[in-house]
């Protein structure tokens, strides 16, 4: 391989692995919110996931049980969320927002005693004769099983939404639940399974980082990318396979950032750190521009409180 | 079903006032089980938390200088939440305040005088309404969604003050510290009571608040606001702009929390660095939802969320526990304040439903 | 489909209802209610707005768990059932407010409530040959949104009728209909009645409960006030087995010739922002001083575009709207109601009024040109006192300026809205729906105070579904269909006939500004 392609396959696959975590976590939002509810505490779910998720790996020695613990972790934080909006009904909005403080919160206290401890990560899996293509091996066979986990649930989700009943009825409870109570769908418990399940998808998401993308647990080390998945499911116009064509070009964005420095141009890393939020805006500004657009994709009940009685 | 809630015909004005009070209560109940848990005499603990660091004149003033950036912060963003305009950018517009106006002393060193704090509070504040602006410019003019336009520009905001204090404005005489010179002694916010750090910013903070009030309670433009955020609908059939409630909500927390950045910089730490906020516009999302969206009730809510910065500080220091835990605390607060909400809107019933169904 | 047999009268009732009780905060809404619906009936439940038969409704379909009372299902207990049981049995809905999903398809839409609708494609083949059979046209494939009003509601009664129902229940079905499309409905119903399915069906219009239906249940005020067969009856023995009194008639006196313009609309035209809404296509339309015009039509027919053109929510080029002569389609609500327009919107709470404020707030909301604002900040004083005057000349019930406005019932937040406008003493008044959901007493009352305004010299624009409504307080109507409008024609001159033929979209537009029709 010429230094050249070397580099090239590098960026790449460094993509990649910046992707990933934004794609967990973007999926499950977007389940979420096509149930109808807005949950702006990814990223508080994410650091929950990822010191749970570490401290696991430690404890235990075995990364597979610290990615099970993160989605676990999610899992419980997010169905605090859950009976704070959904049995109690607080406001998302705010409720997103105190979760995202919660979770930096607790995640620092917690993780204290763990910065600097060092881990055996989760470690790229070769496939067997596949993985040995040059160039293409590299590309797409020699990666860390997550990344291969992203796309089955991508995949699966997709068809879900699609093409099952069950993702019928989700979807049909997010675009009016008015509609789905008075046929008889349980739109409280529909909602509780989907906000679980971003919850879970957020602790992957944090395990990603904290396991195999840095593996190590750095307070706050999300470092916005929940955020930036939020913006992602709108960029996405809610449909899951742009999801992923969203996450490899924030995932771009930031390795080329990396990429620059490295090859020893004048520029400081911290206006680079700015770009992908920079990119963010300039996305949501290009998708929001046109309110229809959004207005047709968006779940029309996303955010909207419902109590069955009233 | 266990809970069932009624929802209430008027909300009630009691438990309105109540509510912040009991969700206070349960966070003191759920600190005392986590410093049971962490093996701390819940007692000794709590006490070293919210008593010890304003046992003295000067850890009370400790408390106004740490109340000042929350409650600037917090009002604006009060009124902004009463519109239903969810900046939450406070912390990135309370940086750019502290880079415009902490810039100008820099740029005029060794030639001020005393116009030299005035321009310097305005500076803080229009850089802070500058960054406001933008989300309010892309919410008005792209649809674009303020919480994450607002929030993505934190970053970007703190990215910057990194970016000056690393290179071109750090200090020529600092050993490589990534920080600027120290100010000048009239870019310095005056002392208000001798042996303590009390400054300037308290004061402003005070106006702000009053200020505040006047607008929300009084003004014909409050009501305008609070049309826009409790029923968009109604607000366009009476021919309230929602438009301008954007622009004002940007523009005046943004101004606000630019003039707490500033309150900063020229008050206890005399320079710029890294971190000129340990998370006060955040804190102040808190501080705006205990006070009830409420001026008077952001001042006494910032003035508790000041007392858990210090709490924090005060545990590290005696007995050895992270600082982190001011930040489960806040959580653990702003998750009480609002599930207690419930109370004001809705009779919550135990048991089954009422309504037994048909034999 | 496998319907049962005409059943003689010695079967037991299809559904049987007793003592069926059901209470909410503050309102009883039935109370000991009995009913018997035979196989192969159809039976009217005659109320008005308010008289508990919407909560009744959903008990019988298992929305709302009733607190006391039994159901009986062909002779058997129906203990708590869930909406999916009650399909099951047989029972099928077609709600007043239609629970369709305006993202999704027909057949998409249909699956959703019937068990085993996984494959779409066998069932939009199911949809296509029942839709036939009861000449119900609807495509599968379609989305809901780019559906009229009366294709929605086919969409719904083919969901029932893919179940194979054997009682079906329609809640007020024929207010979004065109007399035509009533006809229509009312044949599909005979034919499924003659094939011994019970129809239970909710309305409050008496002509067509004398039309369709052999028996009646009437309802008032949550409990059952009469059981009659409504062949037998008049018109105006129902109303007073239904309000307990006559009904009550307006004053009305002919208004005066060639009073001052007060609105023109020259050419109206305006693309609709809701992507599902229809688009307003070169309407003209004059209201003069001390006339009042209705405008009737079937909901989702550009009425919304018009009603914001009106308010000023939406713009318009200046020349097209025009208010007391001087072009105002440019001009928001704010610099509209200076000229000296009032307006009361469809909706109640959240844009007539805010939930949540008080009522005194809510008097600022429309009141702020009036003196209730001096140098930016508000004067309390005069709002509570401005809302006390609405509250005491329109006897709202309430508990003073300072109840919010969500305390209070349909009816008496519409007298409190409406109350508001009239007494800014506007020159132009725009109403929509003015009387939809109030009971029969507020309506009349409504009615009157929109007519007095009208003697006083104020021109007045109604637009509403409700036809007898329009040809009681109207001087003129005209109708609006596909978002154009009809000439506005004399009251007296005109018909429900010839108004439902132009509903049904037989009409010329207006060429020119209508008042030449009244001349």
């Amino acid at each position: 391989m010429s230094p050249e392609v070397e580099t090239l396959v590098a960026i790449l696959v460094a993509t990649l692995r910046a992707g990933t975590p934004l794609v967990f976590a973007a999926l499950g939002e977007l389940v979420t919110e096509k149930s109808g509810v807005l949950n702006l505490g990814i990223e508080g779910m994410m650091l929950i996931g990822a010191v749970a998720g570490f401290i696991a790996t430690v404890l235990t020695g075995s990364p597979f049980a610290g990615v099970v613990f993160a989605m676990l972790a999610g899992t419980l934080v997010s169905l605090l969320f859950g009976v704070l909006t959904l049995t109690l009904l607080t406001n998302q909005v705010a409720t997103g927002l105190a979760l995202t403080i919660f979770g930096i919160g607790l995640s620092a206290f917690v993780g204290l005693g763990y910065i600097g401890t060092p881990i055996q990560g989760l470690q790229p899996l070769a496939v067997p004769l596949l993985g040995d293509i040059p160039v293409l091996g590299l590309l797409l066979f020699r990666h860390d099983p997550l990344v291969y986990l992203s796309l089955v649930l991508l995949a699966a989700v997709a068809w879900f939404l699609a093409r099952t009943r069950a993702g019928l009825v989700l979807r049909a409870v997010g675009e009016s639940h008015e509609a789905a109570h008075a046929i008889g769908y349980p739109v409280i418990a529909i909602r509780y399974l989907a906000v679980m399940f971003g919850g879970a998808m957020s602790g992957l998401a944090g395990a990603y980082l904290s396991l195999v993308y840095t593996p190590q647990w750095t307070e706050n080390m999300t470092a916005g990318r929940g955020w930036i998945a939020l913006a992602l499911v709108v960029f996405a116009t809610w449909r899951p396979a742009r999801v992923l064509l969203g996450a490899y070009l924030f995932g771009g964005i930031t390795i080329v950032g990396l990429h620059i420095q490295a090859a020893g141009f004048e520029a400081s890393s911290h206006l680079l750190a700015m770009l992908p939020y920079l990119a963010t805006i300039l996305v949501l500004v290009l998708i929001s521009r046109d309110a229809n657009r959004i207005r047709l994709n968006a779940p029309a009940a996303l955010g909207k409180p419902f109590h069955p009685d009233a | 079903m266990l809970l069932r809630l009624e929802p209430r015909a008027q909300a009630s004005r009691g438990l309105r006032i109540a509510a912040p009070l009991i969700a206070l209560a349960l966070t003191l109940g759920s600190g005392t089980v986590l410093f049971g848990a962490l093996g701390q005499n819940p007692i000794l603990a709590l006490h070293t938390f919210f008593i010890r660091p304003i046992d003295s004149l000067y850890g009370l003033s400790e408390l106004a200088i740490k109340a000042a950036p929350l409650a600037l912060c917090a009002v604006g963003l009060a009124i902004g939440f009463r519109g239903n305009v969810w900046n939450i950018g406070a912390e990135g517009q309370l940086t750019m305040g502290a880079i415009c106006g902490g810039g100008l002393a820099l740029a005029f060193y060794g030639v001020e005088g005393p116009w030299l704090l005035p321009l310097m509070v305005l500076a803080g504040g229009l850089g802070g309404m500058a960054w406001g602006a933008i989300p309010a410019l892309l919410k008005t003019r792209f649809n674009a969604n303020e919480i994450l336009t607002s929030l993505m520009l934190t970053y970007v905001a703190i990215q910057l003050l990194g970016y000056l204090v690393h290179g071109p404005w750090r200090d020529p005489e600092g050993y490589n510290f990534p920080e600027t010179r120290l100010f000048g002694e009239q870019a310095l916010l005056p002392v208000l009571l001798d042996g303590t750090r009390l400054h300037g910013g308290v004061v402003l903070a005070l106006i702000a608040v009053g200020l505040g009030w006047l607008l929300l309670s009084r003004s014909f433009t409050g009501f305008q606001i609070k049309v826009v955020g409790q029923a968009p609908a109604a607000a366009a059939y009476a021919g309230f702009s929602r438009g301008r409630v954007v622009w004002l909500s940007f523009l005046i927390g943004g101004g606000l929390a630019g003039i707490a950045g500033l309150g900063e910089v020229a008050g206890p730490m005399g320079q710029l660095n890294p971190t000129v906020s340990p998370g006060y516009g955040f804190a102040a999302i808190i501080c705006a939802f205990l006070g009830r969206l409420h001026p008077f009730g952001v001042l006494l809510a910032s003035l508790l969320l000041a007392l858990l910065f210090l709490g924090g500080e005060s545990l590290q220091m005696h007995l050895n526990l992270p600082l982190a835990i001011t930040g489960v605390f806040q959580g653990l607060l702003l998750f009480f304040v609002l599930a207690c909400d419930v109370f004001v809107r809705y009779r919550v019933r135990l048991g089954p439903a009422v309504a037994s169904p048909a034999p | 489909m496998a319907l049962p047999p005409k059943a003689t009268a010695a079967a037991p009732p299809r559904l049987e209802l007793r003592g069926i009780t059901k209470r909410y905060p503050g309102v009883l809404a039935n109370e000991g209610i009995d009913l018997a619906v035979r196989p192969g009936e159809i039976h009217a439940l005659l109320g008005e707005n308010g008289a508990g038969k919407s909560t009744l409704v959903k008990i019988i379909y298992g929305v709302v768990k009733a607190d006391a009372g039994e159901m009986l299902w062909e002779g058997g207990p129906l203990g708590s059932h869930t909406p999916a049981q009650a399909r099951h049995l047989g029972i099928g809905m077609v709600f007043q407010h239609f629970n369709l999903f305006d993202t999704l398809t027909v057949a998409e839409n249909i699956a959703l409530c019937i068990e085993g609708g996984g494959d779409l494609k066998a069932l939009a083949g199911r949809i296509a040959e029942v839709s036939g059979r009861y000449g119900l046209p609807i495509d599968p494939l379609r989305h809901v949104h780019g559906l009229s009003v009366g294709e929605r509601q086919r969409v719904e009664i083919v969901r029932c009728l893919l179940q194979d129902p054997k009682l079906l229940i329609m809640d007020e079905p024929t207010s979004v209909l065109t007399p035509l499309e009533v006809e229509k409905l009312f044949e599909t119903l005979r034919r499924l009645a003659g094939e011994g399915c019970s129809i239970l069906y909710i309305s409050h219009k008496l002509d067509e409960i004398r039309e369709l239906c052999q028996t009646a249940t009437v309802l008032r005020g949550g409990r059952v006030s009469a059981d009659c067969d409504p062949r037998e009856e008049t018109p105006k023995s129902l109303a007073e087995m239904m309000i307990g009194r006559e009904l009550p008639v307006c004053r009305h006196s002919e208004p005066p010739e060639g009073g001052a313009e007060r609105l023109v609309l020259d050419g109206l035209s305006l693309a609709s922002d809701d992507p599902f809404g229809t688009d307003l296509m070169d309407i003209r339309l004059t209201v003069r001083a001390g006339e009042i015009v209705g405008i009737a039509g079937v909901a989702g027919n550009g009425q919304n575009a018009l009603l914001a053109a009106l308010s000023g929510e939406r713009r318009a080029p200046p020349g097209q709207v025009r208010i007391g002569g001087r072009p105002a389609g440019h001009l928001g609500p704010r610099a509209r109601r200076a000229r000296g327009l009032a307006f009361v919107p469809e909706e109640r709470l959240g844009r007539g009024a805010v939930p949540g404020m008080s009522l005194a707030d809510n008097a600022l909301l429309t009141g702020y040109q009036k003196g209730m604002v001096r140098h930016g900040l508000v004067r309390v004083e005069r709002t509570r006192a401005y809302a006390e005057r609405v509250v005491d000349a329109f006897k709202v019930v309430c508990a003073g300026s300072g109840s919010e406005a969500r305390s209070l019932s349909g009816g008496n937040l519409q007298k409190f809205i409406l109350g508001r406008e009239i007494l800014l003493e506007p020159s132009l008044l725009v109403l929509a729906y003015p009387t939809w959901g109030v009971d029969v007493g507020a309506a009349a009352q409504i009615r009157q105070a929109v007519i007095d305004l009208r003697d006083r010299g104020a021109g007045v624009l109604v637009v509403s579904e409700e036809l007898e409504e329009l040809f009681e307080i109207s001087d003129r109507i005209a109708v609006i269909g596909k978002g154009r409008l009809s000439p506005a024609k004399r009251t007296r001159d005109t018909g429900v006939e010839e108004v439902g033929r132009w509903m049904a979209g037989m009409f010329a537009p207006a060429l020119d500004e209508g008042p030449q029709d009244a001349a």
